[in-house]
């Protein structure tokens, strides 16, 4: 349907031919626009639905107390189903050391919600397949755990912002926001199914829409864009010598290039998938995605200001690291 | 009444201590609108998210963006 419409926009109403330089960047422009506008607008009203079970404050709940392996593998979860603004990067971080859950976890959440969400999720299925975006999102989890585990392994607790701890320490009462705590889990089940709490989650959700399609329509045109021109215009056999499967250098090269680089899976993804028509390995190209969604100087200069430069350090070397695993694994399997 | 904005400088917050200015305006409330980008201060609130909306101290809103229509209807 999308490409039938971009078909008739580029030929019938500019009059272009389809092999024409002008007329495929055209038609991958379109094409590319509507499919991703309209997947994007249903899948993030469904996320958002979900979502609206799980805010952070509850999720900082769930982590509380339990066993390391098990919290691990929940922050990471959690962090694909709970994605939070960055520029609640640091009230997030100081609520977690308040709640006492661990370093290590706190960064598993922090690296998996950016990388992994409904937005890289629709954008990965509706250019590669659900299988490239089942195993992005599999590599994306992992590298969360992972780094999450080692920055815990190095003990790494006196390299946060010393005020932190006496936020956390400070101990003032708790201001819940009210959700009706004392109820049964069967009510609890049938207040959520009432009448007033899906208008109140639906409401959210359709809410969620219109706010990210705003946030997020000029990185989209731009990505998509900027993916036009290389289809169009990009020289092939240039692309394919230097950041082909055939060089082993090109996937920590495009990670290194990727991480001052911020972009959300939205403006970047357009990109990687008209690189990968040029013959740029996959797994370079995604590494490229990641290291750009997942790092970025913004988020170090938010980060400055919980923790101290040793432990950004890390955290961006073991994350980056991961990334270019990641990329020799992609280019090896797909 | 006090009405507090909480946020760390990001658009949604912008935004929403615009609406909230707004609503002030229209319904010609007596309130002092602030906004605290102070993160010690937001803490206080032990917010996770924000933007968030502080009435008289109490906390009411936390990582949504207000509409004029919701905030109208806190407000009066």
């Amino acid at each position: 349907m999308f490409n039938e419409l971009a078909n008739w926009l580029v030929v019938d109403v500019f009059n272009l031919d389809l092999s024409s330089r002008l007329g495929g960047a055209m038609h991958f422009f379109i094409y590319d626009t509507t499919k991703i506008l309209f997947l994007l607008a249903v899948m993030i009203f469904a996320v958002s639905f979900i979502r609206s079970f799980f805010p952070p404050e509850k999720v900082k709940e769930w982590l509380e107390g339990r066993r390391k392996g098990v919290a691990s593998v929940m922050a990471a979860v959690l962090g694909v189903l709970s994605p939070f603004c960055s520029c609640s990067t640091v009230p997030l971080f100081i609520g977690f050391v308040e709640a006492g859950i661990p370093l290590g976890i706190t960064f598993t959440f922090l690296i998996s919600s950016p990388i992994v969400n409904e937005i890289s999720l629709v954008m990965l299925f509706s250019m590669f397949g659900w299988k490239v975006a089942m195993i992005y999102v599999l590599a994306g989890m992992t590298l969360a755990i992972v780094a999450g585990a080692i920055i815990g392994k190095l003990k790494m607790e006196k390299h946060v912002e010393s005020y932190v701890y006496e936020l956390a320490a400070a101990g003032q009462e708790r201001i819940h926001i009210p959700d009706g705590g004392s109820k049964t889990f069967v009510e609890k089940i049938k207040a959520v199914f009432s009448r007033e709490e899906l208008k109140e989650r639906t409401t959210f959700a359709a809410r969620n829409v219109v706010e990210t399609v705003r946030k997020i329509w000029v990185y989209l045109l731009s990505g998509i864009g900027i993916g036009a021109l290389i289809h169009g215009y990009a020289p092939q056999d240039l692309l394919v010598k230097y950041a082909g499967e055939g060089n082993l250098f090109a996937v920590p090269i495009a990670t290194i290039l990727g991480v001052p680089l911020y972009s959300n899976a939205v403006g970047s993804l357009p990109i990687v998938e008209a690189l990968m028509n040029k013959g740029v390995g996959a797994g370079t190209a995604l590494a490229f995605m990641m290291a750009m969604t997942a790092l970025s100087l913004p988020e170090m200069i938010l980060l400055r200001k919980i923790i101290k430069p040793k432990l950004i350090g890390v955290f961006v070397g073991v994350v980056t690291t991961g990334i270019i695993l990641i990329g020799y694994g992609f280019n090896a399997i797909l | 009444m006090n009405i507090k904005i909480l946020g760390t400088g990001c658009k949604k917050c912008q935004e929403l201590e615009k609406n909230t200015r707004e609503v002030v305006a229209d319904l010609q409330l007596e309130a002092e609108v602030e906004k605290v980008e102070e993160i010690k201060e937001i803490m206080k609130y032990k917010v996770m998210s924000t933007p968030a909306l502080v009435i008289d101290g109490n906390l009411v809103s936390a990582g949504k963006l207000l509409t004029v229509n919701e905030l109208k209807k806190m407000l009066s």
